[in-house]
């Protein structure tokens, strides 16, 4: 492979590298907060093993600290339930797909599925970085993810809270960097920016999750401004 | 603990579900063109939304100001196209250099 190992998958390689380390950190305080909260060290490595979704997990073992197994499982998936349109969008046929048609690559490509592997795979134009990127991002999270969880189950304590080393805002900052390629686009644009005004609206109102998917009513700013009014707007 | 155990089981089959039935929801069933133009766009709106909302908010509540400060900074050097890894580390610093002044 040598020589195709150019400068554009170096650059890849270290901005999956810097947003690992956020992760591998943010594991860590996961691993040390779960078993505070009670859960057995075993079962905290699997949950990072099995579901790999921070949001989820975190969400998932402060409910259960609060004495609902039920809102746990509720929350954890309705916060989820936002991989289905990033599945849709990930192997719909064409050029641009990520994930093809073989077995292997569409179980496994399906487990690194999270918000950061599919952003950098849309910043990406061209088809085969748009592959790299994904399962790079992916798998390289993966392994931070999974790292982290583990050595905060047995250093405990360690990094309690995320927010003293400012990691909260290192999430939203690395992916609205990520997306900001999308952004050139002004469809893409006001998508993005009623989807996201929507969902901050709501984000008191609704349980957590559920403010995030109402972003898909966002998509009413794709629709091209119909003629008809274009017209009757300038008086034909 | 048995409840602890049924839950991430819950939680990992759930979730594993979600991320494969869309990825093969994209073969059986032939999308219009219109639709399949949504599908990259549908993926920016939740993106965005999980950003905002994870910038501007904690538990359902206003998120205090280091954090947004934080991501402010993040943008601004996105927009000014400075690598990746500076964005991330230049919001984390921001944040816990507010943090440590006092701001919450």
């Amino acid at each position: 492979m040598g020589g195709h190992w150019g400068t554009a998958d170096r650059a890849l390689l270290r901005d999956a590298a810097a947003i690992a380390g956020a992760a591998a950190v943010i594991g860590l305080s996961f691993g040390a907060i779960a078993v505070a909260a009670g859960l057995p060290g075993w079962l905290v490595v699997a949950m990072s093993l099995l579901v790999f979704a921070g949001g989820a997990q975190f969400l998932a073992v402060g409910l259960l600290a609060a004495g609902g197994p039920l809102a746990a499982v509720a929350g954890g998936l309705l916060l989820n339930a936002r991989h289905v349109p990033f599945g849709l969008a990930l192997a719909s046929p064409g050029p641009d797909r990520v994930l093809g048609r073989r077995w292997p690559a569409r179980l496994l490509g399906s487990h690194l599925m999270v918000d950061e592997s599919v952003a950098f795979a849309l910043a990406q134009t061209d088809p085969g970085r748009r592959r790299t990127a994904y399962w790079l991002t992916g798998g390289v999270l993966f392994v931070a993810w999974n790292a982290g969880t583990l050595l905060g189950v047995l250093l405990g304590g360690a990094v309690r809270d995320p927010a003293t080393l400012g990691l909260d805002a290192a999430f939203p900052a690395g992916l609205l960097a990520l997306l900001w390629p999308s952004l050139r686009d002004p469809v893409a644009r006001r998508v993005a920016v009623v989807g996201a005004a929507v969902a901050l609206l709501a984000t008191p109102l609704l349980p957590p999750g559920a403010p995030v998917l109402l972003a898909l009513a966002g998509l009413v700013a794709a629709a091209p401004v119909p003629r008809r009014r274009l017209r009757a707007a300038v008086g034909q | 603990m048995t409840a602890a155990v049924l839950v991430v089981a819950a939680l990992a089959i759930g979730t594993y579900a979600m991320r494969l039935g869309g990825v093969l929801l994209a073969d059986r069933v032939s999308l219009p063109d219109w639709l399949r133009r949504l599908l990259p766009l549908a993926a920016v709106a939740l993106l965005a939304a999980l950003a905002v909302t994870a910038a501007l908010t904690e538990a359902g509540r206003a998120a205090g100001v280091a954090r947004p400060a934080g991501v402010l900074v993040g943008v601004v050097l996105a927009w000014r196209r400075l690598p990746f890894a500076v964005v991330v580390v230049a919001a984390a610093a921001t944040a816990a250099g507010l943090r440590l002044l006092g701001v919450p």
